[in-house]
């Protein structure tokens, strides 16, 4: 490991920089795909889809499309010339549907024509010939008939059998919690360029350009060396472009390759609701033994996940979820369970946080009715489960937690968010409102970094310095808005200790960097950063020998500051000394590779270190809940996050307010809703609902871990932001039960999300039970 | 015989030959290639193609957020049209450069759209607090930031004084005058100036589409689920942009916008301007019309419930002569009205607030703002010495139609409105409707929750704090 990192003067990294991109992004400068300037001859596509969810598929009549004007082709399974697959993971998972339909919003054929409009109406002139099929459409349903896409997976640390049975107190539950559409503003999209000798260009709005790269080339039948991918930025991702955008570019490419014309395929909001994953839904029922101070003994835990009509990426998402159902807990016994339901609806994919928030909503559910049953604060109880010298620090996986912050960062933000008063006042607001309600809660948030999947761990960086001493920068990582590229660049800059315009941002493109993995699991700059770090470091090495030459110094003497490199009062400039080294013949040129070290997962036994550090976090929510409607609001959130020493606190802060909200989102309006025949009906904006402006509570206060660099050597010693704050986002949820439990002193019956409608369910239920007391 | 579609295109007369029902999202995006606007719906619900429009009012111009994507062509004839491109003279204007500096964009896609929708409020009200920030920004969804950058970039430009658009001047306006026919590609978009023109059109092509705000029929458009090969539309009859105040009634024509009625119904019942305010959104209120949301007749419409509460009544025009009806009448069944082929709504009439009135309207949705309503319950009452003397309750999202509550509205009358009256009214209501189970709510909720409205109503008007965004 290189100790520059230590070394280096800070001047860049650490610094709250903007976006890279924001000044564009205002002024409507920023391009998108669909913003590129369209070649000559484009041809625009839109997919036929599956109106039912599960049937036959005897064959179609497409004549009446082909008749339209300016359509060009249609095509389907029968014409793809490589490989009909698209699955991240397994085989088996087409582009095109082949014999059978299997959800409603399934691709079975793609038509193209002159211009985007006649295509989308095109499609829809496509008779299909579908004999229906019994449909499965109820998780619960699913695992009765044992219909799974991939084998069960178990989590299994001592003997819970054993220690639920001598526990002095047995609590169980059932909790459903609903999925969670991505609804990145913009759809997906790619744009196929045919080049000569069968190459292909695409530009794929995807965070994973190699897996797009892959699949084209298998789609096509050819050499992965025939396709690039290219992508600069992203309208949002969030894990909905992590696998799903192959299907989006197999498709156009595929119509590039038929016709010799550059297609663009962007999907209707509707279609790209209807077609594409989410995050899955899931029904655990579990069980906890304790002791009389609320002290966990054993916890049993059942997932069923709906994995929808394929594996996809139900496999880690599932593991994600069992290796979360601890949070921040330390359960001697344990035995946690997932499966992989397969229902005949659209097949579930990553979404910012992938199980995660499956996994910590279950456990906080648990923590909260273990409170309520025994009358005990909630806090106090999650206080004594913490991981720590009274309890243990070996999660049911086998990792060792050994940089625990939770006492830190718990106390820390129950301290500024006033606890202790407001708990107060807010009992005594109740005990006096027998309508509107209020209710307060904390979580803790102990979030694994790493792919589980040990091979994904790593990185590749590409970095020139140019004789003007300009430097560019390529990295397999890819922009959805998060500041990837921005914080990637600092750090280049900071190892040159140049100005951050010095360092050009580049696409993401698979012929710069090969083999890369998703930029996904919030490990986008831990990966990346440290990849361009590695390159940077190595030119930067080079350049100092010259340097040390030319001024006839030890190189221990050259030092690099605000664009110049000095030998004690001498110096030249950046550019001067790329000069030198290239009349030197000196490589000015790098390839980093990266690879987390340390880390290791044997996924048949479950266990082992999967992940490189664990980040932590800290929430506090307050809601009022109307009685007579479950309408609800969030009044006040105060969160505390680590993320080491951050490379960039302002994009830093971003991810955490921005994830805090989409969390809050998934917990309480975004409900998906399926009707009886298995179609989705909420495919808009108009029936989904995303928090808006005014949800985002009134006072939130979002606070940085001050000084707290990440004990592992990571990039700057910085931690990863994307995923963790997202399941602050519960906290919310854990408030409105508050609230509720405030009707009755009963443990709250409450599904996620807490619409209002569920709210209102619970509250009837509460106010049942203190009629019946 | 065509016709181009005529008007400002960020500062400079533009004239498009085009389908005028081509949506001017589509078009931006095509021959001129202004791609700042984006397309993230096309059902006009997340604003990443809001843009501006600017027309004379009250002899200045005035620009509004609207949504492209369900906006036609033939509709920003004779107007002004702004777009992300054109917002920048020379350097950012204020809200685009508070916003780039304050970490309001992410990924970047929604920023255009909100950019707009901000730069119209600092334009129309330079003393936004932040429930008219909140406002403004209803209609924009972001999925990266959770909006607390963005509200803030609009705090600091409200607190320099906002900012103005630049634009043509109010005579300029005279070289782009709104024309009476606009004709492309086989689509005809009538555009008359007056009712009596319009009536002669409506009788002469009775399947025309009559063309308010276009908020609800261009969602269609947008999804190319149809095409407008015959629109008259309403929004240059001067009638119908009328509004009317006399001691006894308010009256706006059918072409009034529900923004137009928010600035004057706020003063008599204060509860329906909360309900306006939450219909739609800013770019939504901006175009569509009182009588284009009573004409669409949609059993989940926010303004019938409200206006059937109050006693408003429809006036219907035609050649043959005027007609009035109770708005509870107009609607027959599902999306099926009163109106005749050749007749329009001219206008609607709002009695003013009687002494002992109390009106409130509640609309229970998912989410506060931009959402539909599940349920939204309209109470009226007028007390006399404490008992209640009359009686008016309508319900949106309960039945095909929007729907009056009779019985309830009777076991009211008469009583001091306890809680024991509240519960018999409440029973009353759950006795009246056999809704729906929906994406929106099951029937069982909406009968749960329209029932505990009346004791929410009860709550209210003694005085309680009873709703948790009044916290």
């Amino acid at each position: 490991m290189n100790t520059d990192a230590k070394i280096v003067q800070r001047s860049i990294v650490g610094k709250g920089i903007a976006h890279d991109s924001a000044a564009r992004h205002v002024a409507g400068e920023a391009n998108y795909i669909d913003d590129m300037p369209e070649l000559p001859g484009t041809l625009h596509a839109a997919f036929v889809l599956s109106p039912v969810a599960h049937g036959k598929l005897n064959g179609f009549d497409a004549s009446e499309a082909l008749a339209m004007a300016g359509v060009v082709g249609v095509w389907s399974a029968k014409d793809v010339p490589g490989h009909n697959e698209v699955g991240p993971i397994h085989t088996g998972e087409t582009l095109f549907a082949e014999n059978i339909v299997d959800h409603e919003g399934r691709v079975i054929a793609v038509v193209a024509a002159r211009d985007f409009e006649t295509a989308y109406r095109a499609a829809k002139k496509v008779k299909l010939d579908i004999e229906p099929l019994e449909a499965v459409l109820d998780i619960e349903d699913a695992h009765r008939r044992k219909n799974y896409v991939v084998p069960v997976q178990e989590v299994v640390d001592g003997d819970v059998d054993a220690a639920l049975a001598g526990a002095p107190y047995v609590f169980s539950g059932k909790l459903k919690m609903g999925g969670q559409d991505h609804f990145y503003l913009e759809t997906h999209i790619a744009y196929a360029i045919p080049g000569e000798n069968g190459e292909m260009l695409v530009h794929s709005s995807t965070q994973h350009p190699t897996e797009v790269q892959h699949h084209v080339a298998g789609i096509l039948g050819i050499h992965a060396n025939a396709v690039e991918c290219q992508v600069r930025r992203m309208g949002g991702g969030f894990g909905g472009k992590e696998s799903q955008p192959t299907i989006i570019a197999g498709a156009a490419a595929l119509i590039a390759a038929k016709t010799g014309k550059p297609c663009k395929m962007r999907l209707k909001r509707r279609d790209d609701m209807a077609g594409t994953g989410k995050r899955h839904d899931f029904v655990v029922n579990w069980k906890v033994g304790v002791d009389e101070r609320g002290r966990i003994l054993g916890l049993d835990a059942e997932y069923l996940a709906r994995a929808g009509n394929l594996p996809d990426l139900t496999g880690p998402v599932i593991t994600r979820a069992l290796t979360h159902t601890d949070n921040s807990y330390h359960i001697p016994h344990a035995r946690f369970v997932g499966h992989a339901c397969k229902t005949n609806t659209v097949s579930n994919t990553a979404f910012r946080g992938f199980g995660g928030p499956q996994g910590i909503i279950t456990i906080e559910a648990v923590i909260d009715t273990i409170a309520r049953e025994l009358k005990l604060e909630p806090n106090a109880v999650r206080a004594i489960n913490y991981y720590g010298d009274d309890t243990g620090d070996t999660t049911p996986y086998g990792q060792k937690v050994d940089d625990n912050r939770l006492v830190e960062v718990t106390d820390a933000v129950l301290a500024s968010a006033d606890w202790q008063q407001r708990r107060a006042e807010i009992d005594a607001h109740n005990a006096a409102n027998p309508i509107i309600r209020r209710g307060l809660a904390m979580m803790p948030v102990k979030f694994g970094i790493s792919f589980n999947l040990t091979s994904l761990n790593q990185a590749g960086a590409l970095v020139h310095v140019y004789l003007d001493g300009s430097i560019f920068l390529n990295h397999g990582g890819t922009e959805m808005g998060q500041g990837l590229f921005v914080k990637v660049a600092q750090v280049v800059a900071e190892v040159f200790q140049v100005e951050l315009d010095m360092v050009r941002i580049s696409s993401t493109a698979t012929g710069k960097v090969p083999n890369t993995s998703a930029t996904a699991a919030s490990t986008g700059s831990d990966l990346n950063g440290m990849a361009a770090f590695k390159a940077a470091t190595a030119i930067k090495a080079r350049l100092t020998r010259v340097a040390a030459e030319h001024f006839d110094v030890e190189e221990e003497v050259i030092i690099y500051r605000e664009g110049r490199v000095h030998a004690d009062n001498r110096s030249v400039s950046f550019g001067e000394l790329a000069k030198m080294a290239w009349a030197k013949r000196v490589q000015l040129s790098e390839a980093g590779h990266y690879a987390t070290p340390k880390i290791h997962w044997d996924g048949k036994t479950m266990k082992g270190r999967p992940f490189f550090y664990f980040s932590y976090g800290a929430a506090v929510a307050e809601v009022a809940i109307d009685t007579l409607t479950g309408e609800t609001r969030c009044l006040r959130a105060d969160i505390l996050q680590d993320v080491g020493s951050p490379l960039n606190p302002a994009i830093d802060l971003g991810q955490i307010e921005g994830a805090f909200v989409q969390g809050m989102g998934w917990v309480t309006c975004e409900e998906l809703w399926w009707d009886k025949a298995g179609r989705l009906r909420t495919v808009g904006p108009s029936t989904y609902k995303i928090p808006g402006s005014r949800d985002v509570p009134p006072i939130f206060n979002v606070r940085i871990l001050d000084n707290m660099p990440n004990r592992e050597e990571t990039v700057f010693r910085s931690k990863a932001i994307g995923e963790p704050p997202l399941m602050l986002g519960i906290s919310i949820w854990l408030a409105i039960r508050d609230a509720i439990a405030s009707i009755a002193g009963s443990v709250p019956q409450l599904d996620s999300p807490a619409t209002p409608e569920a709210v209102l369910r619970s509250v009837r239920e509460a106010k049942g039970k203190l009629n019946d007391s | 015989m065509s016709n181009s579609v005529r008007f400002f295109l960020n500062g400079q007369i533009h004239q498009a030959s085009v389908r005028p029902d081509t949506t001017v999202l589509d078009w931006l995006r095509s021959a001129p290639r202004l791609t700042g606007t984006k397309e993230g719906c096309a059902e006009g619900d997340c604003g990443a193609c809001s843009v501006l429009v600017g027309q004379i009012d009250g002899g200045e111009v005035r620009y509004h957020a609207a949504n492209s994507c369900i906006l036609a062509m033939g509709q920003i004839d004779g107007k002004a049209l702004v777009t992300v491109e054109g917002l920048k003279t020379g350097e950012l204007h204020p809200i685009q450069a508070a916003m780039a500096e304050n970490g309001s964009s992410q990924c970047g896609f929604c920023t255009p759209g909100i950019v707009m929708s901000l730069a119209g409020l600092a334009a129309a009200n330079p003393q936004a607090d932040d429930e008219a920030i909140h406002d403004a920004l209803a209609g924009n969804l972001c999925r990266c930031t959770g909006y607390r950058p963005i509200v803030e970039a609009a705090r600091k430009v409200v607190a320099a004084g906002g900012a103005t658009i630049t634009g043509p001047h109010v005579a300029a306006f005279a070289q782009i005058e709104p024309q009476p026919l606009l004709s492309e590609g086989g689509a005809v978009f009538h555009q008359p100036a007056s009712l009596n023109e319009l009536l002669a059109l409506r009788s002469e092509k009775p399947d025309a589409i009559l063309l308010g705000g276009g908020t609800d029929l261009g969602v269609a458009l947008a999804d190319y689920h149809t095409d407008w090969n015959e629109v008259i539309s309403l929004g240059s009859v001067r009638e119908l942009r009328q509004i009317r105040e006399t001691d006894n009634h308010l009256s706006f024509g059918a072409a009034v916008t529900w923004e137009e009625i928010l600035a004057h119904v706020g003063g008599y019942y204060p509860s329906l301007a909360t309900l306006i305010r939450r219909f739609g959104s800013t770019q939504i209120r901006s175009m569509g019309t009182i009588g284009g949301n009573i004409g669409t007749a949609s059993p989940i419409g926010d303004g019938p419930p409200a206006l059937i509460a109050l006693g408003a009544e429809v006036e219907l025009a035609s050649l043959s002569g005027h007609r009035f009806l109770p708005l509870e009448d107009f609607f027959l069944d599902y999306r099926k009205t009163e109106l005749r082929p050749n007749e329009v709504i001219a206008s609607v009439s709002i009695p003013k607030p009687k002494e002992g009135q109390e009106f409130r309207v509640y609309k229970i949705s998912k989410r506060y703002d931009q959402d539909i309503s599940t349920v939204c319950g309209a109470f009226s009452i007028v007390r006399e010495d404490g008992q209640v003397r009359s009686a008016r309750i309508a319900f949106g999202g309960m039945a095909a139609t929007p729907l009056r509550a009779t019985e309830a509205e009777q076991v009211l009358v008469g009583t001091d409105f306890d809680e024991r009256a509240a519960n018999a009214c409440a029973d009353a209501i759950g006795a009246r409707f056999k809704p729906l189970s929906d994406w929106r709510g099951s029937a069982e909720y909406r009968l749960q929750v329209a029932s505990n409205l009346v004791e929410r109503f009860r709550r209210d008007v003694a005085g309680e704090t009873i709703e948790v965004m009044a916290l």
